[in-house]
């Protein structure tokens, strides 16, 4: 038996691109995800990066099937998410959740705190009996360290930090096997993001709780992952442990990104070598032929625009999508 | 041993005494929902509680009006015709000679079932399409679309008139059809107006990621639509209804004049008003007093609207 919770395997996500007045043709697709393979294992945390527009979010939008899949599986326990219907969907609800990025929007401004975060137990009213909710409630604010007397307040009366905490708590709920965090610290302050994340650390360990993290800061990533998929227009170009991606990158992407992140030390500071990557992320609608980063990689040959790349182990001992995968410490 | 808190604590029965402190935990650990919140905030707001008082003044005077006159209001004295305010009667005489005050008073039903059915009418079927066309959007929305661009395109006056003649053919029609009429009449020519209010309001709610978060929960179709959208949706629709409230009164009123509406011996606001016009100069009075009934009515259901509309805003309170 794996110990894989969740598997994904070449999941396909294409938005048709339409135009027209009143009848309406499609003249393309974006692909935003364009054959994403993963597994999440049992208590683990996933992050994935990538710069805006890379699918990272639309990823877990199709995971949470919130947006329909174009093609492709992913399973939950050995059972295909992307197939279920009616029941089956709701019963899986209990076991995935979603942490949004955006508190400002994610909390209804209608609502107290305690319908908010009441509303899972309403909506699966199986899981806890009616008498138990408003004390269950309470426990949930408690666990992610609000006053559990704030449950009569609206979300227009905390902070973003306690905004994001109320998210998790609406997310904890119903006691979920797996979390998708969509970017969950992005809209944060920098000191209210780690109290976030390390909330989400402890979460991790009191309720056996396995994440996907998704991020476009690589430091975030860093503190909460074991391991790191980095993913570059629609596609994963670079999956290893938190320490094969940071100290052994090999795809030039993952180096690039690398290069970028700041460095607190002044005197590394000027030793460091900068990746300058050229030009801009080329449209999804119609992405490069073979290697998606060719157009931007200072290592394209001809190889590269002919054919694709596998998501092979070439050097390093993980995978890199890249003919010319080789290992390059660029974090001093 | 003369310990005062442990003497105290023994004396005093703790339930007798409660801190101000003490009594806001205990309100405190009660959940609340959006709904009892705006109404606890109902219960001590000014502008709530004239508005209120006036509105429940007007439908007794509309239940039971012989409560406030006992003059019959279709009683004429040619006489007395066009007398000012006296003793014997507070509101003067009009044209005909009827009773004023007891004209006011009898007239409030008709306009007050028309002013509140038709708004009631019109926001139910405009808010219903209008939400399930921004829910589900595409066909839906542009079928529901063009069909209240149909009836938008119907100048009001010209559609009532065509609704309202072709209906009442029979001649003999009681007040009660014609009321029921006129009301119909007015919300099918209206409901477009709330109908896009609504929708708009709704596409702009249905973006928002708190309804992303309540699918992924797995709320059903009705539970997004009623407990996330529609409470955010709710505020410009229940503007646009208080100021249609007091337009749909003078609606009635201009059907009357138009001799397709409520007539004699039907009284209501609209009709008094419009008997007035030829006597305004000799006669003031006979357009101020129903006119400043319709006037106080309409501010009443403006106010109430209002604060139910801040109530229900919790960022307002």
């Amino acid at each position: 038996m794996t110990d894989n919770i969740i598997e994904v395997r070449d999941l396909v996500k294409h938005f048709p691109v339409r135009v027209g007045v009143l009848f309406k043709r499609t003249v393309g697709h974006v692909r935003a995800v364009d054959g994403v393979s993963f597994d999440l294992k049992r208590g683990e945390t996933l992050g994935v990066v990538g710069e805006s527009g890379c699918g990272k979010s639309t990823l877990a939008q199709v995971l949470m099937r919130l947006e329909p899949p174009t093609s492709g599986t992913a399973t939950f326990e050995g059972r295909d998410i992307l197939k279920m219907k009616g029941g089956e969907l709701r019963k899986l609800r209990r076991d995935i959740q979603i942490v949004l990025q955006d508190p400002y929007t994610s909390l209804n401004p209608r609502m107290t705190v305690g319908d908010i975060i009441g509303e899972p137990f309403e909506i699966h009213p199986e899981v806890a009996p009616k008498a138990s909710r408003a004390k269950k409630v309470r426990e949930l604010l408690d666990v992610v360290g609000l006053n559990p007397e704030h449950i009569n307040r609206y979300p227009h009366q905390f902070s973003g930090g306690q905004r994001q905490r109320i998210g998790i708590a609406r997310a904890l709920a119903l006691r979920p096997k797996v979390i998708v965090c969509d970017e969950p610290v992005s809209a944060l302050d920098v000191s209210i993001q780690a109290q976030v994340m390390n909330l989400l650390g402890d979460l991790q360990t009191e309720f056996g709780l396995s994440y996907v993290f998704i991020a476009h800061d690589l430091s975030v990533v860093r503190h909460l992952s074991d391991r790191v998929a980095v993913m570059y227009l629609g596609k994963m170009v670079e999956v290893g442990t938190e320490e094969e991606i940071y100290e052994h990158p090999t795809h030039p992407y993952t180096q690039a990104l690398l290069s970028a992140v700041p460095v607190p030390d002044p005197e590394l500071r000027d030793h460091r070598q900068v990746i300058r990557l050229e030009g801009d992320v080329p449209s999804p609608v119609d992405p490069p032929s073979g290697c998606r980063f060719r157009t931007r990689c200072w290592k394209a040959q001809d190889i590269c625009a002919t054919e694709e790349p596998k998501l092979v182990t070439r050097v390093a001992n993980h995978p890199s999508a890249c003919h010319f995968a080789e290992e390059k410490s660029v974090v001093p | 041993m003369t310990d005062p808190s442990t003497a105290s604590a023994v004396t005093t029965a703790p339930e007798e005494f409660v801190t101000a402190a003490e009594h806001a935990e205990v309100k405190g650990n009660k959940p609340r929902s959006l709904a009892s919140d705006a109404w606890h905030d109902l219960r001590r707001r000014p502008l709530f509680l004239v508005s209120a008082a006036l509105i429940l003044l007007v439908l007794l005077m509309s239940f039971w009006p012989s409560l406030f006159t006992s003059v019959d209001p279709n009683y004429a004295e040619l006489s007395k015709s066009r007398e000012g305010p006296s003793g014997a009667a507070w509101f003067g005489y009009d044209n005909q000679g009827y009773d004023l005050f007891s004209r006011t008073i009898y007239g409030s039903r008709a306009s007050i079932i028309v002013g509140v059915a038709a708004t009631l009418l019109t926001v139910l079927i405009g808010s219903t399409f209008g939400l399930l066309a921004g829910y589900y959007g595409g066909w839906l929305d542009g079928l529901m679309s063009r069909i209240a661009d149909v009836f938008f395109g119907l100048p009001f006056v010209l559609g009532a008139i065509v609704i309202l003649s072709s209906f009442r053919s029979s001649g003999d029609t009681s007040p009660t059809q014609i009321i029921l009429l006129v009301v119909l009449s007015i919300s099918i020519l209206s409901w477009p107006v709330c109908m896009r209010i609504m929708r708009s309001a709704a596409i702009a709610a249905k973006q928002q990621d708190y309804v992303k978060a309540a699918r992924a929960l797995g709320a059903s179709t009705s539970r997004i639509i009623l407990r996330h959208m529609l409470p955010n949706a709710v505020a410009p629709v229940l503007v646009y209804a208080t100021i249609a409230l007091g337009a749909f009164i003078g609606a009635e009123a201009t059907l009357s004049f138009l001799g397709i509406g409520l007539r004699a011996p039907v009284v209501s606001w609209g009709v008094m008003i419009s008997d007035s016009r030829d006597v305004i100069r000799v006669a003031p009075h006979s357009l101020l007093f129903p006119a400043a009934f319709l006037t106080a009515t309409v501010l009443a259901f403006v106010m109430l609207g209002d604060a139910v509309r801040e109530a229900l805003d919790p960022k307002a309170r």
